[in-house]
């Protein structure tokens, strides 16, 4: 049987079929991530001074994966505008380049941030403890600048024995350099460059921690909206791989029978990849730089 | 009895998808344009979150002022908004007055006039 309107437009909606249907599908994503999105705005607001962090993941990995898929969007639509040309060479081409990228940003994404993080440790330090820790975290300095206070210290856990065995009273953690020189105005603001923790090392003992795990989405609210949504994101990023590469292998047939018909499909393909990018553009700043 | 439904062509909606090479590879350069744009906006994006604008909420005005152009960008040319039939528009209407009305509810959520 063959599906109408693949190719021609449909008279009463004047467009063919998948068109309107992938564009439905895009306002309920639009919905979800929408919801997902205030769900962040509300915690943020309603987050107490300090407990929102900053400067936590790494920036120029987050440019580099941006800029990723910036190039794969460019080049999904030139795939598009090649099949519209008739050049298939040129669409294999474009459709390749989409495909590495797009797999290029899970790698980086869940072969290296995401394991950076399982790696860092932060402890949230009581209210009544805070000022016995001050050397670490520089409040005076935050007070006297107007900015929110640390309420974390940060780094590589040394004994990670030391989160299940309730008999070791203390945290051993290599410090994270904000934590080494905390009235430093140099640190007050998160800097571009990731800087890996020093060797310094700081006694932090339990009965002084209100919460301490490494960087989960238990950790906070904060790293428990960053993995929902970039996870989110990132199967939708799986998702928009795995059609593009059935189309590049099995495309061939289509558009023997009629390439109109893959310049469609692409083209269908292509405005979900778009309004992948799309979320992204949003995500990156909210989570990486503000 | 209801009259059936009138599928008739509407001509000024309805396009014919014959390929139009010449059409085509005039957009191609504005693609690459406009990807160069993404990406400068990205870097600019990351540079001024570094500019201390005062408060946080102005740090977060002017990311959000970027990353809406970009979205923009990306939405009206990548995603053919530009030239697009009014059904498509209808749908993206109504989603945009559903999603203001779920970021309202939030707001409402999150405002005391009480303690604020």
């Amino acid at each position: 049987m063959e599906i109408p309107y693949t190719v021609t437009a449909r008279p009463d909606t004047g467009l063919w079929n998948a068109k309107v249907g992938i564009w439905l599908f895009l306002a309920s994503e639009v919905m979800l991530f929408g919801g997902l999105f205030s769900a962040y705005i509300f915690l943020r607001l309603d987050a107490e001074p300090g407990y929102w962090p900053h400067g936590l993941l790494n920036v120029p990995v987050g440019t580099f994966n941006t800029a990723i898929l910036i190039l794969s969007s460019v080049t999904v639509v030139l795939a598009w505008a090649a099949l519209k040309m008739r050049r298939y060479a040129r669409y294999k081409l474009y459709m390749a380049a989409t495909i590495f990228c797009g797999i290029l940003f899970l790698v980086v994404k869940l072969g290296y941030e995401w394991p950076q993080k399982y790696d860092h440790f932060g402890a949230y330090i009581k209210t009544s403890s805070l000022e016995k820790y001050e050397k670490y975290l520089g409040n005076k300095h935050l007070l006297a600048e107007g900015l929110p206070p640390r309420v974390e210290i940060t780094g590589h856990l040394h004994n990670e024995e030391a989160l299940k065995d309730p008999k070791i009273k203390e945290y051993e953690v290599a410090l994270d350099k904000v934590y080494t020189d905390p009235d430093d105005p140099k640190m007050d603001r998160p800097h571009f460059l990731y800087v890996p923790p020093t060797d310094q090392i700081a006694t932090i003992a339990k009965e002084d921690v209100e919460r301490a795990t490494m960087f989960l989405p238990t950790h906070s609210t904060y790293f428990a909206t960053y993995f929902t949504i970039t996870g989110l994101h990132g199967l939708h990023v799986l998702g928009g791989v795995v059609v593009f590469t059935y189309l590049f292998f099995f495309g061939g047939k289509t558009y023997r029978q009629n390439p109109e018909h893959l310049a469609n499909r692409v083209e269908v393909a292509g405005l979900f990849w778009h309004f992948v990018d799309l979320v992204w553009i949003f995500v990156f700043p909210l989570f990486y730089l503000l | 009895m209801n009259n059936p439904p009138n599928t008739a062509p509407v001509e000024h909606e309805t396009e014919h998808y014959a390929p139009n090479t010449h059409d085509v590879s005039k957009h191609v350069r504005g693609y690459l344009l406009v990807g160069g744009t993404l990406l400068f906006c990205t870097g600019l994006t990351v540079f001024l979150s570094y500019v201390n604008f005062g408060s946080e909420k102005a740090n977060v005005a002017v990311a959000m002022f970027l990353a809406a152009f970009k979205a923009g960008l990306v939405a009206y040319i990548f995603m053919h908004l530009s030239a697009e039939k009014k059904l498509i528009y209808r749908v993206l209407i109504f989603t945009g007055i559903f999603v203001l009305g779920l970021f309202w509810l939030t707001y409402l959520a999150w405002y005391d006039p009480v303690s604020h």
